[in-house]
């Protein structure tokens, strides 16, 4: 009895399944318990593992390294990068799938050999570059050098390929340009596409941390990661509370953005068509 | 399995060369009729961004094109504006400038030809930098993917509330290396960390966890393949759902046990996805780790965490040593187009495509 029920119902992969969920965000778990704890119970002996209801270390995070500012910072980086991004690669994509022009190879190589480019590859002359342009501690500085991709431009370009010949044909014989097809028709039609870049770029740009290091100096300047880097050296014998508040904060952005996402996202991937 | 993920977050390397090696090899197969477009189409729209043309077949351009000779270039120009300034241009300086050495302000610039790139394979920190990444992302590799791959076999089913369980099982995505490298600074405090406190009372040992060499390693790789454990599952999980039901069905009919139908039949054809995640942690690895070092050791203690990437950090912006940290850019870079070559030169060979 007992037997069949456990067996009918999957039991034992449900449990292992909570198990797993519980190991791997245990880290998360662990930091929100001590983000409520006052520094009395953080540093007790044998730990306190459960919350405590110190929550003024959300507060004191927040002043202590004016993270309302630097939340402020990674956001707006993230959206225009996100949108400039968008704009240049969706033109691109429709450049290499909508027209026939000289060296269309040559010059989609090149967008590919990106690839190969990481920051780390030139990031000596990439500063001194961004420097003479006067972009240091600028959006200016944290934007530009992020906005023309290879990623975006495979992405729509990949997209617009299966939107079939018959709806440019039909919008040629309305006397639809090529502008007005690709702003009123293609771009509409790429919404889970979209959805899956806005993921894939606000996280990508929100979680940037080695060109903001350098690129910025000034208090006001800084992004979220960077001040949980100030969060752990502020403090002369580490208050975990403030710094897992701190840290918390900065992960809720990129989270809301996933978990609202998700559906389209995952679409993307191919989790929800039906076999 | 045709190569079905273009997208991959942020990191779009390696799926997309091999993607494009393989429009070519199915342009050679002719183009496809109208009806089958559709069907391309249709599934495109339903799945966004990922398919797998389905008999292989693939297109470079639209069937039907715009006439306009200059617009396309005019098109093109704002991406290769950006691309030219910010990304081919500053790669060709970092090259000029790995064959000169530079005074701290680069006032003084010394043509020394590979003199720098001698001093570096002639180093004893940059070699032991060279080997603790080894160390690193081999482990990063190995832990990640074994993990990873077991939680998404585990999540691959279809039981009551599956959705909620993958949700909780990718968010990890989101995750940054800062906030990976706090958490796990935290966990392994020496006064405070709970990991520190459960590990001392399972094996009564309380080693100093980050102020001691090795150990800071372990620390730190723990750290990194837990940040990465997201987007693993996500691309795994990807990968099984696109391995036909019947093939399976068909080896249990035949008597294949679970055990069996996952090492004959699931592994292998599920390898081009394990080959280009292999790829794209090492990448991870070596590039995208820079903030968990950065945030956690500082490359401490005693340079036992300082990677290749948190060395030319130094280089570059500690020492202010241009031409050194220059070359150790186009050492780097060698890895990448390595690593590139690798995935390039085994898409199609070795690794089983249905």
């Amino acid at each position: 009895m007992i037997r069949t029920f456990v067996k009918k119902y999957h039991i034992f992969t449900h449990i292992t399944l909570i198990t797993v969920i519980l190991i791997v965000g245990a880290p998360v778990i662990f930091g929100f318990i001590i983000s409520t704890q006052s520094p009395i119970e953080v540093f007790s002996y044998p730990p306190k593992l459960t919350p405590g209801s110190h929550f003024s270390n959300y507060q004191k995070a927040w002043k202590q390294v004016n993270m309302g500012r630097m939340m402020f910072n990674s956001a707006y980086c993230a959206i225009m990068v996100g949108f400039g991004k968008f704009i240049i690669s969706v033109l691109a994509a429709f450049a290499f799938t909508h027209f026939k022009f000289k060296g269309k190879q040559f010059w989609f190589l090149l967008i590919l050999i990106t690839l190969m480019l990481p920051i780390p590859v030139r990031i000596v002359p990439l500063f001194e570059i961004v420097s003479d342009l006067k972009w240091v501690d600028t959006y200016w500085g944290l934007i530009v050098p992020f906005l023309a991709s290879a990623t975006g431009t495979f992405l729509f370009r990949q997209h617009f390929l299966t939107i079939p010949s018959e709806l440019t044909d039909a919008a040629k014989i309305d006397g639809c340009g090529p502008i007005r097809f690709l702003f009123q028709i293609l771009i509409p039609l790429s919404k889970n596409t979209i959805c899956a870049f806005a993921v894939i770029e606000f996280v990508y740009i929100w979680n940037q941390y080695l060109w903001p290091l350098i690129v910025v100096n000034s208090d006001h300047m800084k992004v979220v990661q960077i001040g949980i880097k100030m969060l752990i050296n502020t403090e002369a014998m580490n208050n975990w509370g403030v710094i897992m508040a701190g840290v918390l904060i900065a992960l809720i952005p990129p989270l809301i953005v996933f978990f609202v996402m998700q559906k389209s996202f995952m679409r993307g991937f191919g989790f929800m068509r039906e076999k | 399995m045709s190569q079905p993920f273009i997208a991959t977050f942020g990191f779009p390397v390696l799926s997309d060369i091999s993607w494009v090696r393989s429009v070519h090899l199915h342009d050679a197969s002719g183009s496809s009729g109208k009806g089958h477009l559709f069907k391309v189409w249709l599934k495109g729209e339903i799945s966004g961004i990922s398919y797998a043309y389905p008999s292989g077949r693939s297109i470079m351009e639209s069937k039907s094109i715009y006439p306009h000779k200059v617009l396309p270039y005019l098109l093109l120009a704002p991406s290769f504006v950006i691309i030219g300034y910010f990304l081919f241009y500053p790669t060709f300086e970092t090259f000029r400038l790995s064959l000169f050495r530079l005074g701290p302000f680069g006032i003084r610039k010394l043509y020394v030809k590979f003199g720098n790139f001698i001093d570096l394979f002639t180093s004893a920190d940059y070699l032991q930098s060279f080997k603790i990444s080894f160390l690193f992302s081999f482990s990063v590799v190995v832990f990640g993917l074994g993990v990873s791959l077991a939680i998404a076999v585990l999540v691959n089913r279809k039981i009551r509330g599956i959705n909620f369980y993958r949700a909780a099982l990718i968010w990890p995505y989101a995750l940054s290396p800062a906030i990976a490298g706090a958490l796990w600074v935290f966990l392994f405090d020496s006064s405070a960390g709970y990991l520190n406190y459960f590990i001392s009372v399972l094996f009564d040992v309380k080693p100093k966890w980050l102020t001691s060499g090795s150990l800071a390693l372990v620390v730190v790789t723990a750290a990194a393949t837990w940040k990465n454990l997201g987007y693993n599952i996500i691309l795994f999980l990807a990968g099984l759902q696109n391995i036909p039901d019947d093939i399976k069905e068909a080896a249990r009919i035949d008597g294949a046990s679970p055990f069996q139908v996952f090492w004959k039949i699931t592994f292998p054809l599920l390898s081009p996805m394990t080959f280009f995640l292999l790829v794209m942690n090492l990448i991870y690895s070596y590039f995208g780790s820079f903030g968990l070092i950065h945030v956690m050791t500082e490359g401490g203690p005693a340079n036992s965490t300082n990677i290749l990437i948190y060395d030319l950090y130094r280089q570059a912006f500690i020492n202010h040593n241009a031409g050194l940290a220059a070359a150790e850019s186009m050492i780097l870079f060698a890895l990448v187009v390595i690593l590139t070559g690798l995935q390039f030169g085994t898409s199609g060979r070795g690794v089983h495509y249905q």
